[in-house]
């Protein structure tokens, strides 16, 4: 029988990755190549800080079964240190070139909707009405990250080496996703949570028909970043995102419970 | 007695539904937020109305702004108690947007939803993604032409996708079914 430690862990989990991703994305505000690329970047970061807020309300609700008082999603967000955060090293990785932000997207992407699509099944009808409302969402996202992988990996000379280089720096990135955690184990044979293991294969598949059409070869390497239970979910994160997390947090930190 | 609190309560569920058919959507001033489908029920729970709600796009920076016009419409009806909730499943579909105000859609410059395609399970279909095919084309609200292109999956709001129109030019955003 899992604990609401486990399921409040797991919340993060899906919460985090919104979260950080979102930041991320944000940090482009301004910087887009074009500006119907700013307003789809920040629309994609949007969505995603709107899913990490509906995780990180239940997460709360969660917590004040076993904590003397459940925090909310302004207190989950700003207030808690690298080493509490659960997210993907993936998507805390800098933002780059606009190849490497969009493989970042497309690695995440894909998994995102593999997972979600099967959280709408999990018998927590919290967890499964969430994941409902996300996989819309991310259904667009997906779209959106695979037809740029394509326009510049079957582009010009130049942008197929930067979406290339960036398919292969990313790379070692996407093993963590689906490396599962005990929690992880203990939360899907209760058919609450996913078993991230059973994502691999549909999502290599999908993934390597991308890459084909984009004119892209797929990285072979197989040593993986954070596998093996040493790595985002478990709080250990690169540098990066301390430094994102001192900027997101600045304000809340300086001027505690500060509003507008 | 019985029959006419019952009745009374049932002439305040009416008096609510139109005041909210009068609370239109900030980005879209041409429609309502009953309209749109986001308004699912209204119902009294003991001596306490409850109107509920369901947001559209789960980030959507309006889905505040529309609650606090809610509020402010529920207010001025002068009913004594009320409550606003959030309810997320099912999730809001463009199908629920009200048939005639597609057409008032069309006349403001954006294209009314069309058929949904998305049942998000389906299969990724490459190909279709690297020719950008939509499931059916997208007709220009200006000239009605079908000779249109997408500029980008994201417009104006997350709800919009921008488009372009090939033969009058013009560009123009298009309603995403969702």
């Amino acid at each position: 029988m899992s604990s609401d430690r486990q399921l409040f862990d797991y919340l993060l989990c899906l919460g985090d990755s919104a979260l950080v991703l979102s930041q991320r994305l944000g940090e482009w505000v301004g910087h887009g190549p074009v500006l119907e690329e700013d307003i789809a970047l920040t629309n994609v970061g949007l969505d995603l800080l709107g899913q990490a807020r509906l995780w990180y309300a239940y997460a709360g609700e969660v917590e004040a079964r076993f904590a003397s008082a459940g925090r909310g999603e302004d207190a989950l967000a700003f207030l808690r240190d690298s080493g509490e955060f659960r997210n993907l090293l993936l998507v805390e990785r800098p933002n780059g070139n606009y190849a490497d932000t969009m493989a970042r997207q497309f690695y995440f992407d894909h998994w995102h909707r593999l997972l979600l699509a099967r959280l709408v099944q999990s018998r927590d009808a919290r967890i499964a009405e969430i994941a409902a409302k996300s996989l819309k969402e991310v259904a667009y996202h997906v779209e959106r990250s695979t037809d740029w992988v394509i326009r510049l990996g079957d582009g010009t000379d130049e942008s197929h080496a930067k979406m290339q280089a960036a398919i292969d720096e990313l790379w070692m990135y996407t093993g963590e996703m689906f490396d599962a955690v005990e929690t992880e184990i203990a939360l899907a044979d209760e058919k609450i949570g996913c078993d991230v293991r059973a994502l691999a294969e549909p999502w290599q598949k999908t993934v390597a028909d991308v890459l084909a059409e984009a004119t892209l070869v797929i990285p072979m390497g197989t040593w993986m970043q954070g596998a093996k239970g040493r790595g985002g979910k478990q709080g250990l994160h690169s540098e990066e995102l301390g430094r994102m997390l001192a900027t997101m947090q600045t304000l809340q930190r300086s001027y505690p419970g500060a509003q507008w | 007695m019985v029959a006419a609190a019952t009745s009374l309560a049932t002439a305040w569920i009416e008096t609510v539904w139109k005041a909210l058919a009068a609370v239109t959507d900030p980005e879209i001033p041409v429609i309502s937020v009953v309209e749109l489908g986001i308004v699912r029920s209204v119902e009294w729970r003991a001596d306490e109305l409850i109107v509920t709600v369901t947001p559209t796009y789960s980030g959507c920076p309006a889905t505040e702004l529309i609650a606090a016009d809610i509020d402010r419409a529920l207010a001025a009806t002068g009913i004594a108690k009320y409550r606003i909730e959030t309810k997320l499943a099912p999730a809001w579909t463009t199908d629920w947007i009200d048939p005639a105000a597609r057409d008032r859609l069309a006349r403001f410059g954006i294209t009314p939803p069309g058929v949904r395609s998305s049942d998000p399970l389906r299969a990724i279909d490459v190909s279709a993604i690297s020719r950008r095919r939509t499931a059916e084309p997208v007709a220009c609200p200006r000239c009605a032409s079908r000779h249109t292109r997408e500029l980008s999956r994201f417009g104006s709001t997350p709800c919009k996708a921008q488009y372009r129109c090939e033969d009058c030019l013009e560009p123009f955003d298009y309603f995403k079914p969702h």
